[in-house]
């Protein structure tokens, strides 16, 4: 263990003295009740009236999930079980089925699909895990049930909620991954923005897809 | 008309218009706190939240009334009582509105001449703090326990400097009785207002009153931080209320005090004097009062989110270091003016000098204490210092 005194980063700060002011406390106390007041005759509540005010939330908030269909209407889950599989909370339950004979393009499709919103942690790990861009978490966050098994999603509200939720410009298809995956006919997905609003000047904001960061290799010094 | 029916009209009013006041109150420390610190404060019942008191008293009505079962039943009920029967009861001898004018159905005074009115009422609040020790001690709970030691030792520390503060005022107006301290200062005028012979008394009695009524900054004895919520943590419903009822009373019979001992009661040059006789004079005075008292209050309300809640010794060193000695002397000061009959507005003048020369001690002291500080020891060596 370095010695406090030793290390060169251990600047030795000794009490500074009171003065006779300080001594009285009340130019302090007067001071600070100026700024109370200030504060009462410069009101400016910062205070969100939470359900006639919706809060903003960032592009990367993980609400309620939904199921994404395809291009043709169907449910584009594969039944791979990676999402169950990924899942931390043990909340997805997937009955695979062979897919229909008219789906070409597929071996399985989920039969059941529950998913247990109670039981879910929101960490997104299913979205990232999914092959398909099939799961996908939405901005939606006021989820209420009367009962417990109200809120046991299964494939058609799952589904349900992609229908409600795929015109929101904030929850488009987000993941890109699933370009690549056998239940797909889409060449170009919608770019998203980056997950937290930047100002122009930021560096995030110069990137050539805006939302990714590289490493910085400037100089660290503040810029003027 | 009999003087029996004056004086349950007279207590009907004063208790009746208390506890409105403290609902009110409450109401308004929390839109008050909420405007300091850029909130809205309660907005959801009425508009501008103006029937939250009614919601509150509502709510603890008919919440569970949860009696732990290792209490001590007795003291655990008789304690919220206490803690509001001695803070009411304080209110019975101080006057709040001109006595002498009073209107024939009135009395602004719901027990009129008692001669030791400040004793009696230094011996009232006093017992409120059995209240808080009974509560702590009757909960079974180490922390209730450790919040009403705290009060015990804080409520009897700061009730010196407080009874010494009001000697002197007691000494100049040669009276102990409420009325006549209020009416020498109306008869007197603007000039005879006892605060500017005791400003510094007006210091001591104002943050010993604070103390007193467990406001903050000397909320020790509740400080969540540390205790949980300190003596009233077991109770619930309506045996906190009257706790927290307790605690606003007090808050309003030390405003009272404040206004009546050294702001000059109802008396306000032009508007409310003595010889003012229009038609209502008396309400104009009542309102005067009321006035000044609601000054006072806000004053207290903006202290509590101005200042950070004292650190227990810092407590026992304001009272005993500070506000003691300061009192000692200032009563000693209005003993010498009144012994050697010199005119009493030096004694403004003393006041702002030992102000001062506590201030110089204060700063002497702490100068002291840094120089014979011991300093920092290099421990060089002493450690082996990895390198890097």
């Amino acid at each position: 263990m370095v010695a406090p005194t030793d290390n060169p980063d251990v600047i030795w700060v000794e009490e500074p003295e009171m003065g006779f002011w300080e001594a009285t406390f009340l130019p302090a106390i007067v001071e600070g009740l100026k700024t109370t007041l200030k504060h009462v005759t410069n009101y400016q509540p910062v205070t969100q009236q939470y359900p006639e005010e919706k809060p903003k939330l960032p592009l990367h908030y993980r609400g309620v999930h939904r199921l994404n269909r395809d291009e043709k209407g169907r449910v584009k889950c594969v039944a791979c079980m990676l999402c169950a599989t990924a899942c931390p909370a043990n909340c997805i339950t997937i009955e695979a089925a062979a897919a229909p004979p008219d789906w070409p393009d597929r071996d399985k499709f989920p039969a059941s699909f529950v998913l247990d919103e109670l039981r879910c942690i929101y960490c997104g790990m299913c979205e990232e895990a999914c092959p398909v861009d099939a799961i996908e978490l939405t901005h939606i966050y006021d989820l209420t049930g009367e009962s417990r098994s109200a809120l046991m999603y299964d494939k058609d509200k799952l589904l349900k909620v992609y229908d409600e939720t795929k015109d929101d410009p904030r929850d488009p298809t987000r993941t890109r991954r699933g370009r690549l995956g056998p239940a797909a006919d889409f060449s170009e997905l919608p770019t998203v923005a980056p997950a937290t609003p930047i100002t122009p000047g930021d560096r995030s904001a110069k990137a050539e897809s805006p939302g990714i960061i590289r490493p910085y290799e400037g100089s660290r010094d503040l810029p003027e | 008309m009999p003087a029996i029916v004056v004086t349950l009209i007279t207590i009907a009013v004063a208790v009746g218009a208390v506890l409105t006041t403290v609902a009110y109150l409450i109401l308004l420390e929390r839109k008050l706190s909420a405007w300091m610190q850029d909130r809205r404060g309660p907005n959801r019942v009425g508009p501008f939240g103006i029937f939250q008191p009614l919601a509150d008293g509502l709510k603890f009505l008919l919440k569970e009334d949860v009696i732990p079962s290792e209490v001590d039943k007795t003291l655990f009920l008789l304690a919220p009582t206490i803690s509001l029967f001695t803070t009411l009861l304080a209110f019975a001898v101080v006057p709040f509105g001109p006595v002498d004018q009073a209107p024939s159905f009135l009395r602004f005074i719901i027990a009129p001449g008692v001669d030791i009115g400040i004793v009696f009422i230094f011996a009232v609040t006093s017992l409120a703090v059995y209240g808080v020790i009974l509560g702590g001690w009757a909960s079974n709970n180490k922390y209730s326990a450790l919040g009403s030691l705290r009060a015990s030792a804080q409520v009897i520390s700061y009730e010196i400097p407080l009874g010494m503060s009001v000697l002197g005022v007691a000494l100049l107006n040669g009276t102990l009785n409420l009325e006549n301290i209020a009416r020498d200062q109306a008869i007197g005028g603007l000039w005879a207002w006892n605060i500017w012979t005791q400003p510094l008394a007006w210091l001591i009695f104002f943050t010993s009153a604070l103390a007193e009524s467990n406001r903050l900054p000397f909320d020790l004895s509740e400080c969540e931080q540390e205790l949980v919520g300190g003596y009233h943590t077991e109770y619930s419903a309506m045996k906190f209320a009257l706790f927290f009822l307790g605690e606003y009373t007090h808050v309003i019979t030390a405003s009272f005090l404040s206004v009546i001992l050294f702001f000059g009661a109802w008396h306000l040059p032009y508007i409310a004097t003595p010889e003012s006789a229009y038609a209502g004079a008396w309400l104009v005075k009542v309102l005067v009062i009321l006035l000044k008292v609601f000054c006072v209050i806000v004053l207290i309300m903006m202290i509590r989110w101005t200042i950070p809640r004292f650190r227990f010794d810092q407590l026992m060193n304001l009272a005993w270091k500070a506000l003691i000695p300061l009192s000692l002397a200032n009563m000693i000061a209005v003993m010498c003016v009144l012994q050697f009959g010199w005119n009493k507005y030096w004694l403004g003048a003393i006041s702002i000098g030992l102000f001062f020369l506590a201030g110089v001690i204060g700063v002497a002291a702490k100068r002291a204490e840094i120089r014979h500080r011991p300093a920092a020891i290099k421990l060089v060596g002493a450690h082996p210092v990895p390198s890097p």
